[in-house]
């Protein structure tokens, strides 16, 4: 057998043989990375007691939460003592109750039963002096009873449609002094010692154009924008185009003016603070960058006035300015413009300096003034990075105000964290959330067009 | 003459043409700008709940009382300092967690994003418009349901910001990989490689610098996002950063604020060498 040689003397099988070395020891820098990452994972399991997720996590909180977002819910509640009174509120507010039953909710004049709630689902509730009948759609072979006993304690009993006493399902839940009924996610029973209380929950937001109190709150939305044009009056002292928008606007529960002012703010906030940094951080370049500004002294400070102000990070300058403007957009504005200044100024110096001086020099062989040079020699070469940088600062700028509000700027940040923090109204939290990714989404395509426009940058 | 001919008068007819169009634009938007500015601190003034001119006055009165506050506790103030120490770490690596755990993930996942490597256009599709959805969720959000579901600790944090980290980096990520050499993934394919060892050994290589720099760069916007979801009730240093402002212990807020400043700054110094490094490599 013949040894192969190149033209250096190095046999093939000595190449062949560092090559595999080569990637043997490639093969272990890599399993040992990933064999680092793990372990770090683990390390960080135990560390942050990610264990706990699974505690402290309540599925049947989490999915009804997830219902409030886009679901609404009337109680009926009938005291055991005074049966003649049942009362269906909206959403369980005192102040929304209803001033006749809806038309799920059937009284009965004569007889023993006083009333029967049909479910969505088509499950009945029939309501009666001493207890409450339930009768499941899916099931009919079973129906339940649940009331007070003679002892004065919550009661649950299953019958088959012999009469025979069956096994409760799981369901149901049964404690000293009540009984807690949830067939499915859209309907609730809970058998107090004092009263009865029926949840019946419904797809989608109601109320949400009209609130509870308006005169338009029986019209959908399609049919009060025709009222626009229609002479009737229906409140005499407006127009109908005045009390349509007043309406809308002023709904107490959605606050739709409000929100849409927020949102407003949080858009103004960002626009403005981009805006302040673009206009301090150029001129603030040209004098930091070495090819415009002959004296070091200056260009220094102005380096180090870029670090702090870009150092010093965006919350804390909110801050700072959320004690001396009080809350408010300023304060956002503020702490916005100051960190981008820093942000925009170092960047934008850092571009003077590289800018191609030829063009300089060609406008300086024409005669013209210091300044004419730099307007037309450097001004063309940095206005495609200064525009598209101004514009990607815009696009998280957005975002930042979201989050600075909720740290005390006002505007939509702080109106979504309000609306968490009373833990029930979380189909405003929803409504909210989906209209911050709205303006993100918005935002990111606008300034994305903008950039095209501007620049011109084909795609691709 | 033919009539391609272009005299001189033409040409500066049409420049002063040119001249009067650019100059009506940059008039309209030196308008459109002055107009947002004024307007929009008219409206500022209006609903913000001080004033400006009383504001500008007071600037310099916090950062001032901070500072006194500080100079009073004298030497101790460096004791503070350390005493924040565990929280600032806890902060830190719930942000190293959570940068690393989201951008694997988006490394795992951004192939079946990538037009000229995905299986198929169903997947790329979906695969992409979860990122969008991810990203664009800002972490605030999300962290402030989980906080109300799943009570106060530093876990909500770090799984909002991570999946607001997959969303961005998957992103980046699939764009890194739709502008590689694909020379390297048809030579695999001639000698009839897996799809799995395709993306192995042809792709991850060439990225792998990339996706190092944009994580080190997620990162440090990472122990941002987790300083203001403590803030918010995540816990770590955002937390004490609450109790400090409400009590207006100014020794310790300045304390927490310098350790801030501090680890943001040291990380971007750190992350600005090693991808200057890293790039290097990339050109050489």
């Amino acid at each position: 057998m013949s040894i192969t040689v190149d033209d250096r003397g190095v046999s093939f099988q000595e190449i062949y043989q560092s090559v595999e070395k080569k990637a043997y020891y490639q093969k272990l820098i890599t399993l040992v990375s990933i064999g680092g990452i793990l372990l770090y994972f683990v390390f960080s399991i135990i560390q942050f007691d990610l264990g706990s997720i699974s505690r402290k996590w309540s599925p049947d909180r989490a999915s009804r939460l997830f219902l409030d977002t886009y679901a609404h819910k009337d109680h009926v509640v009938m005291n055991w003592k005074d049966t003649s009174k049942i009362s269906v509120n909206f959403e369980g507010d005192y102040r929304y109750q209803y001033p006749s039953f809806p038309e799920w909710l059937e009284r009965i004049g004569d007889g023993k039963d006083i009333a029967i709630l049909t479910f969505n689902s088509g499950s009945k509730a029939i309501f009666r002096d001493d207890k409450i009948i339930f009768e499941q759609s899916k099931s009919e072979d079973r129906k339940f009873i649940f009331g007070i006993g003679n002892n004065g304690k919550p009661y649950a009993e299953a019958y088959d449609n012999d009469g025979n006493e069956k096994d409760l399902p799981n369901w149901i839940r049964v404690t000293e002094s009540k009984v807690e009924v949830r067939p499915s996610l859209y309907e609730r029973i809970q058998i107090y010692k004092r009263k009865v209380e029926v949840h019946r929950y419904e797809f989608g937001w109601k109320y949400f154009w009209f609130d509870f109190f308006s005169p338009l709150k029986d019209y959908s939305l399609p049919e009060a924008l025709s009222l626009i044009f229609s002479n009737e009056r229906i409140e005499p002292d407006k127009t109908n185009f005045e009390l349509v928008f007043s309406e809308i606007s002023d709904n107490e529960q959605w606050m739709h003016g409000t929100v849409l002012f927020s949102i407003l703010e949080t858009l103004l906030m960002a626009v403005l603070g981009t805006l302040l940094a673009s206009l301090l951080g150029l001129p603030l370049a040209f004098l930091a960058a070495y090819n415009i500004t002959p004296f070091k002294f200056v260009r220094f400070s102005l380096r180090r006035l870029f670090d702090m102000l870009r150092g010093i990070d965006m919350i804390i300058w909110c801050l700072i300015f959320v004690r001396s403007f009080g809350p408010g957009l300023f304060t956002g504005i503020f702490a916005i413009a100051f960190t981008d200044t820093g942000t925009l100024g170092k960047l934008m110096s850092e571009a003077i300096e590289n800018a191609d001086n030829k063009q300089q020099e060609g406008v300086k062989s024409t005669g013209a003034s210091t300044i004419l040079q730099h307007r037309f020699g450097i001004i063309p070469q940095i206005m495609p990075v200064f525009i598209s940088q101004s514009l990607y600062y815009l696009e998280s700028n957005t975002r930042g105000a979201v989050i600075l509000g909720a740290m005390g700027a006002g505007g939509i940040g702080l109106q979504l964290l309000g609306a968490i923090r009373t833990g029930n109204d979380f189909e405003n939290v929803g409504y909210m959330a989906v209209l911050i990714v709205l303006l993100v989404t918005v935002m990111d395509q606008m300034s994305a067009f903008l950039r095209r426009f501007l620049i011109g940058i084909e795609k691709n | 003459m033919s009539q391609n001919a272009i005299t001189i008068e033409s040409l500066e007819e049409n420049l002063k043409v040119l001249a009067r169009q650019r100059a009506i634009y940059s008039v309209l938007f030196i308008g459109a700008i002055i107009f947002i500015v004024v307007s929009g601190v008219g409206v500022a003034n209006q609903y913000n709940a001080g004033s400006f001119t009383r504001g500008v006055e007071n600037f310099f009165d916090y950062p001032v009382d901070l500072f006194s506050d500080a100079f009073e506790a004298g030497w101790g103030w460096f004791g503070i300092v350390l005493s924040f120490i565990p929280a600032l770490f806890e902060t830190f690596s719930a942000a190293v967690f959570s940068t690393v755990v989201g951008a694997s993930i988006a490394l795992i996942l951004c192939p079946l994003a990538t037009i000229n490597l995905s299986p198929n256009q169903v997947t790329v599709q979906i695969v992409r418009r979860t990122f969008d959805i991810l990203r664009s969720f800002p972490e605030l959000v999300f962290a402030l349901i989980l906080l109300y579901l799943m009570g106060k600790s530093i876990v909500p944090a770090i799984i909002a910001v991570t999946l607001h980290t997959i969303g961005a980096m998957g992103k980046l990520f699939s764009e890194a990989i739709e502008n590689i050499d694909m020379k390297p993934v048809d030579g695999l394919k001639s000698v009839g490689a897996s799809w799995y060892q395709i993306i192995c050994f042809a792709v991850y290589p060439q990225v792998l610098p990339l996706v190092l720099s944009y994580s080190l760069l997620r990162l440090e916007i990472n122990v941002r996002a987790s300083t203001i979801l403590g803030f918010v009730g995540a816990g770590g240093i955002g937390a004490y950063l609450t109790a400090s402002l409400q009590w207006r212990y100014g020794d310790e807020v300045l304390a927490i604020m310098f350790l801030l400043v501090a680890t943001i700054t040291a990380l971007d110094y750190f992350s600005s060498y090693v991808r200057h490094k890293l790039i290097g490599k990339i050109s050489a």
